[in-house]
């Protein structure tokens, strides 16, 4: 592993210093480049695409940049990597800024919680969804290695996936949040691994160490 | 199952040292804030909050280092407020590794700062920091709160309930509420000022000023409806330890990150 790298796609949508430092701390060596460079994203063993923000200036800096076709190249080649907005721009459209078409790598919505939100119990929940939730494991997967179910992430959005298929994770706020997705060598997560103290780090870790898609993703309860 | 109350240590730093005044005054060294914010981290703090109050531009530049050593070290959120004033200084301290900026006496300046910073940041990193002090009733009787500036001595005849629905709408993700009433006392959140706010705005609130002991931060969740307590003394000089406050609170019902 000493000698692979990893991109994590610059494209002006907030902070990649806490990935970037937190890949640093997992990474044994793992060269760590932020880019908006398509060449070096596409030569990169794998790849982080993370994001915080809104998704219209998302899609419009991705095109401005050429990467929304980088991504969709990578999305079919290497392990890849959505973090929040990341993982949101993924999927086919979003109901934030009045509508936005996305990548439409995988299948699935991203959706407004809404003003008036409340738990099973009828409290009221506040938006963005901000904190520590806890996060179940849909399926078995190499990124779930060594984190247990149910372990807490921390969340800050105000708009959530609902996805038809491929769901890996999922937490509980009002709705049923699809909290991680994992399709081939794709995954991605709502929560910011990055700022999830230890199992956080230890999804990087395993990120790091996943070499290829296995066959190995059935539900848990099975 | 269920989202957790944050228990948030913060740390007011002055010229690269935590410090800690009673109502501001009569400051108490507690210690290396990259030290500090490890060992709350290590403790199972759900965020750390990084007071900057360094009167001056040097003092300003460590800051912005400490920030990023913190950021190396500690992956949990880091929300950076003091002296935010324009849209730079939010820039710089994103850079350095925080999450978030609070935003204090630049939006009463100017209340179109937070605007222009949630446009061009996102809602999710804009905490708009309020301090509020109980004056005397309304009219009808009900209880009022204005905000004041300058550690509490100037006034400024705004109503603290309604700045705080203005500055959501504006763009603010967040509300960091300080009692200037109650900070430094121990005597507990201002209860009655955390519910109406809570109440009166969609984000998640943060109680602060005034945690003297457990029981305070249960209170602040439970009939305060803050959605995170913030304490500072209580947990820098011993009296307890986060995983002590965490506890407590799950004994009481609260749901908390163990």
């Amino acid at each position: 592993m000493s000698s692979s790298s990893v991109a994590v796609v610059d494209y002006g949508m907030g902070n990649l210093h806490s990935v970037a430092s937190a890949l640093d701390k997992v990474g044994d060596g793992v060269k760590v480049i932020v880019t908006d460079c398509p060449d070096t994203i596409l030569s990169a063993d794998r790849v982080i695409f993370p994001g915080v923000g809104a998704i219209r200036d998302c899609m419009a800096e991705l095109k401005s940049r050429g990467l929304d076709e980088v991504i969709q190249e990578v999305a079919a080649q290497k392990p890849m990597l959505g973090i929040c907005l990341g993982m949101q721009a993924l999927l086919e459209n979003s109901e934030e800024n009045g509508g936005v078409e996305c990548l439409d790598i995988l299948p699935g919505a991203v959706k407004f919680f809404g003003n008036d939100l409340h738990d099973s119990a009828g409290t009221r929940l506040k938006v963005p969804h901000m904190g520590w939730n806890n996060v179940a494991h849909s399926i078995e997967h190499p990124l779930w290695e060594g984190i247990a179910n149910n372990s807490r992430f921390y969340f800050v959005h105000s708009y959530y996936v609902d996805a038809p298929d491929f769901v890996a994770g999922t937490a509980d706020y009002g709705v049923q949040v699809h909290a991680a997705l994992a399709c081939e060598n794709v995954f991605a997560v709502q929560f910011h691994p990055e700022k999830s103290g230890e199992a956080g780090l230890r999804l990087l870790r395993n990120f790091l160490n996943w070499d290829r898609p296995t066959a190995s993703f059935f539900p848990v309860s099975d | 199952m269920a989202l957790a109350k944050r228990i948030i240590p913060c740390l007011d730093v002055d010229k690269g040292r935590v410090v800690k005044g009673v109502n501001f005054v009569g400051i108490r060294d507690a210690g290396d804030p990259v030290e500090v914010a490890k060992r709350y981290n290590e403790q199972g703090a759900d965020e750390i909050t990084f007071l900057d109050i360094t009167a001056t531009h040097e003092g300003r530049e460590t800051t912005v280092h400490t920030v990023e050593q913190i950021a190396a070290e500690v992956f949990i959120p880091l929300t950076v407020g003091g002296g935010i004033r324009e849209i730079k200084d939010i820039r710089t301290m994103l850079n350095a590794g925080a999450d978030k900026v609070g935003i204090n006496s630049a939006a009463i300046h100017r209340p179109d700062f937070v605007k222009e910073a949630a446009d061009r940041f996102g809602s999710q990193c804009i905490v708009i920091a309020i301090d509020a002090k109980r004056v005397a009733d309304e009219a009808d009787g009900r209880p009022r709160w204005e905000i004041f500036t300058h550690g509490g001595r100037k006034p400024t005849g705004i109503n603290a309930v309604e700045w705080a629905i203005k500055m959501v709408e504006n763009g603010a993700g967040e509300v960091l509420l300080t009692s200037m009433d109650g900070d430094g006392t121990k005597a507990g959140y201002d209860l009655a000022l955390t519910r109406a706010i809570s109440e009166a705005v969609p984000v998640p609130v943060i109680a602060s000023g005034g945690v003297g002991n457990l029981d305070h931060m249960v209170a602040g969740i439970k009939e305060g409806l803050a959605d995170a307590v913030l304490a500072a003394s209580i947990f820098h000089f011993a009296e307890y330890t986060v995983p002590e406050a965490k506890a407590y609170m799950a004994a009481r019902g609260i749901e908390v990150r163990l």
